[in-house]
């Protein structure tokens, strides 16, 4: 298909430009002087300075912190605990429980977020903090299980097995074979369920009481209020965010011997 | 057989698993807070509204024969015409992206495939967000369409349903990328090759050759720009008018605008059923192709 | 042919010492589902001795080794080690260690750390283990490699450390499945013999499942050839390879020049044996069989075993007519394909470099061999 790729590389390009355009002028305009016009007006720092001084941005952004650190606990104990209990189950009931994983990433996430709400007010439970983390691990178990299960696919059986015949119990395999060699997956399941949790909007925005709002929640309501430059400046930030744990995700990943 | 059954089959089967128990306290939390919660919002979608908002307990399959009013039938068609329209659009996309992917470089690969994905990790309200400067109507996009002389002045871009697709493209092309990635990998380069020389035309070789040959990949990529393309909220919401209207707003607003709880329910069941067929027909799709060419 | 339903069993070697034997296996049965992957197997192995189970892959003696490491159970029979019975014993529990075929080196610890890792289980104190980590290291020479990782070594050196791993723990016996698979030829067959050698050396009992006939027969005390879940034969390489008690283990262990025929009556010490095929003239072979004439039976022998010539050789022996086929040169030695029947070949072989005569394709020829090598095989 020699003839064809000059047609295929031009499609790819412009592919890639559609990808970062629109989040590299967005960055860009965090730094532009000028308050409401598109035009440049020089760069400054301004917006991100009005960013650090806005209360309620921070109050949204510990909210935020709080919610995804608690839920990344919680969830990554709970999905390891099941990946690991997964493992000696008859496979028919692996599959099944497999199948099911997958539901919560699959439906819409609105259906998700009103369930949750109606449950907690049948519940008769306050929505609020408590309410949006029990949310958030809901649908960061999957994620944790199926990460720490593929690695856990991965390993070969005969290396705990080696472990047993070198007489180690069942939790001398796991304290010095298992769990070594699951920490990278561990890890890198670990931010992908903060960063999840940190960027996650309509679970959050069903869930959360009037007090809680986090970073999410905040920027919706200031771009349902009007583009603003701060906007711009804060979207930029969590942008920065996210990519800066992607990579680290990665990086973990590499090393998984 | 000798050779590796030795490393295959795990530990002697002990009559009791007692490790299977690790699991019982996040099939709990799921039990409780995933599969509990989509029970009670069937169960709600056969209820009555009462009078101010709440829900009385009358069986009743009202609110589903309220759904055939033609104006949620316009927003139930219009979604799955956005949806549509997103799939096909990412497919053509997308397509030759993973073909230049699979095909460059091996130590290329995982970095391209990287840079694809990685706003797909980025906040999904902040892309979107982004798409609102560049198409308002003092925005970049109509600023360049005036700085060539397409269009004399600005045109409406901002809330309307090509804003809405462009949105659910760019939210979830990579999604269509990377399946197509895989089955273009697979697909033996030699094969294209024999083709051409048993003198099929360029066309011939991509319709006969190529297309059957990553159809999982196909559709794998188009279920997974489908499910989310359609049950999509933020991007209809901030990219979308009033008039281009999707599902997951109808949702949002029966639910927390209207309070009409039942409705808003049943409106969400229909959704998940047509997510649900989207899914089984793949994993009938994925049973059924994977042959010698695909298994492994 | 051999693989009839019951096999011919024969086991030699087992001596009356006074010393129990270090693994005593009597009758264990294994199922997997509706397979039965070792069936009815037993025998013993000495303190300091190398027994290997050879067979092709299938044969269950993967299962067996299993067993003896803990990681199944037989369904029937029992398993002693050191006069003790393992059934029901977890594999951390058991005086055995496994050399597996893939190594399964712990990617995360160095070589220090997974030598020291069944002692370190054991919770041998410190001082102790490094003294005997710095022994092993020394008996497999990679002392200095202490520090690298697993993926920082050579397939031989991974091969040494999971040696290491597995003696440093001084058990009873050393299982080695497929011990020396995944090295390429050179050094599979270094490593054969020093492997031998640190065997003796250290005094080990080892249990090694292969199937390759000549590893299994230079590193071998005792080998027990094993088909379809059941052991055929015991005894030493050089019984099991001169003196194979079935066609199965005769074809496995090398290469059998087989001759279909009937068995005759008895001439002296010797018996007639008439060769299916018409053109042939009847042999004579010296057996112990007591089988009545006219039973069908195949003569069995080795390509080192017959001679060759061109002239008709005036002895009593028995002597084949046939043409050479092809001549294979293979180094040290010339192989010969030689037609001595319809669609029958034999292979016989010659030293290189000798000044014996020289035979080319098409020439017609004469085997014969002493009366005493050929085996009959009956069905």
């Amino acid at each position: 298909m020699r003839r064809g790729s000059t047609g295929l590389s031009l499609v790819s390009s412009l592919a890639m430009v559609f990808l970062y355009g629109p989040i590299f002028v967005l960055v860009l305009y965090s730094f532009n002087a000028a308050h409401l016009s598109m035009a440049w007006r020089g760069t400054t720092l301004k917006w991100y300075a009005a960013l650090w001084h806005d209360e309620a941005l921070l109050a949204a952004t510990e909210n935020s912190l709080l919610i995804a650190v608690i839920s990344t606990i919680g969830a990554t104990l709970l999905g390891g605990l099941m990946a690991l209990g997964m493992e000696r189950m008859p496979l028919r009931r692996q599959q099944i429980i497999e199948g099911g994983l997958v539901l919560p990433l699959v439906i819409p996430e609105v259906m998700m977020g009103v369930a949750l709400m109606l449950l907690f007010v049948m519940l008769k439970m306050p929505l609020g903090l408590t309410t949006v983390m029990l949310g958030h691990i809901v649908f960061n178990i999957p994620l944790v299980t199926i990460m720490i299960r593929t690695r856990l696919r991965k390993l070969d059986p005969a290396l705990r097995e080696a472990a047993a015949d070198l007489g180690a119990n069942s939790w001398q395999v796991f304290r010095h074979v298992t769990l070594p060699l699951l920490r990278p997956a561990i890890w890198g399941a670990v931010l992908v369920a903060f960063t999840v949790s940190l960027d996650d909007f309509l679970v959050t925005f069903f869930t959360a009481g009037p007090g809680a709002t986090t970073l999410p929640l905040k920027v919706y309501s200031m771009i349902k209020s009007g583009v603003t430059p701060e906007i711009n400046a804060l979207s930029a930030l969590l942008l920065v965010m996210s990519m800066a744990s992607v990579a680290l995700a990665l990086h973990l990943q590499r090393r998984e011997v | 057989m000798s050779s590796h059954d030795l490393s295959s089959s795990p530990a002697p089967a002990r009559s009791s698993c007692r490790s299977c128990w690790l699991a019982a306290p996040g099939l709990l939390w799921m039990g409780l807070f995933f599969l509990a919660p989509l029970a009670l919002v069937f169960a709600i979608s056969f209820a009555s509204r009462g009078t101010y908002g709440g829900i009385v307990w009358e069986l009743t399959s009202a609110n589903y024969l309220d759904l055939w009013h033609p104006l949620y039938g316009k927003i139930l068609g219009q979604s799955l015409w956005y949806a549509t329209l997103t799939t096909a659009i990412c497919f053509v996309l997308g397509f030759p992206l993973a073909y230049v992917i699979a095909r460059s470089p091996a130590r290329w690969q995982p970095v391209l495939l990287l840079l694809v994905m990685l706003p797909f990790w980025t906040n999904f309200l902040v892309r979107t967000y982004a798409w609102m400067i560049l198409l308002r109507q003092d925005g970049l996009a109509n600023s360049l369409l005036i700085a060539l002389g397409v269009v004399d002045a600005p045109l409406e871009l901002l809330y309307t349903p090509t804003a809405v697709v462009i949105g659910l493209v760019y939210g979830y092309l990579p999604f269509m990328v990377l399946p197509l990635y895989v089955a273009v990998e697979r697909l033996d380069p030699l094969l294209v090759e024999a083709a051409w020389d048993l003198y099929a035309s360029r066309w011939a070789v991509f319709t006969r050759v190529v297309i059957p040959l990553t159809m999982p990949g196909i559709v794998g990529g188009s279920v997974l720009v489908f499910i989310p393309s359609l049950g999509s909220f933020i991007t209809p919401d901030l990219l979308g008018g009033a008039r281009s209207m999707m599902i997951g707003n109808l949702i949002q607003h029966e639910y927390l605008v209207v309070r009409d709880w039942p409705l808003g329910s049943a409106v969400s069941f229909v959704l998940m059923a047509i997510v649900m067929a989207a899914v089984a027909l793949y994993y009938r799709h994925a049973a059924r192709t994977t042959g010698p060419l695909e298994g492994r | 042919m051999a693989t009839s339903s019951t096999p011919p069993f024969t086991v030699s070697g087992l001596s009356l010492s006074s010393t129990p034997p270090t693994i005593d296996i009597r009758g264990i049965v294994r199922r997997h589902g509706a397979v039965t992957a070792v069936d009815r197997v037993s025998f013993q192995v000495r303190r300091g001795e190398f027994f290997s189970i050879l067979g092709p892959s299938g044969a269950g003696k993967t299962s067996v080794l299993r067993m003896l490491a803990g990681f199944e159970d037989p369904d029937e029979g029992d398993l002693l080690i050191d006069g003790r019975s393992m059934f029901g014993v977890p594999p951390n529990r058991r005086p055995v260690n496994l050399v597996f075929q893939s190594y399964a080196l712990f990617p995360h610890l160095t070589v220090l750390e997974n030598v020291a890792f069944g002692l370190k289980m054991r919770r041998v104190s410190p001082t102790l283990i490094e003294e005997q980590v710095r022994q092993a290291l020394t008996m497999v020479k990679l002392l200095g490699k202490e520090g690298r990782m697993p993926n920082q070594l050579s397939g031989g050196e991974q091969q040494r450390v999971a040696l290491a791993r597995a003696l440093v723990n001084k058990p009873a016996v050393v299982l080695l499945d497929e011990p020396l698979a995944a090295l390429d030829q050179q050094l599979r067959q270094a490593m054969q013999v020093e492997l031998k050698s640190i065997q003796e050396q250290a005094g080990l009992t080892c249990v090694c499942v292969t199937h390759h006939q000549e590893e299994a027969m230079m590193m071998s005390d005792r080998i027990a050839v094993m088909h379809q879940g059941r052991m055929w034969q015991v005894g030493s390489p050089r019984e099991v390879y001169e003196r194979p008690c079935s066609l199965f283990v005769s074809r496995f262990l090398g290469v059998s020049n087989e001759l279909p025929g009937t068995i005759g009556p008895w001439v002296g010490e010797d018996r007639v044996f008439r060769p299916t095929d018409a053109d042939q003239m009847p042999l004579t072979v010296r057996t112990v069989s007591t089988e009545p004439a006219g039973r069908s039976a195949t003569l069995s022998l080795r390509p080192e075993q017959i001679h060759m010539a061109q002239e008709r050789p005036s002895t009593s022996d028995p002597v084949l007519a046939g043409r050479i086929e092809k001549v294979l040169f293979a180094g040290s030695d010339t192989k010969y394909l030689v037609r001595v029947g319809r669609d029958r070949f034999w292979e016989t072989r010659m030293v290189s470099g000798t000044s014996l005569p020289s035979f080319a394709a098409g020439d017609p020829v004469f085997l014969y061999w002493s009366r005493a090598d050929a085996r009959l095989f009956f069905e």
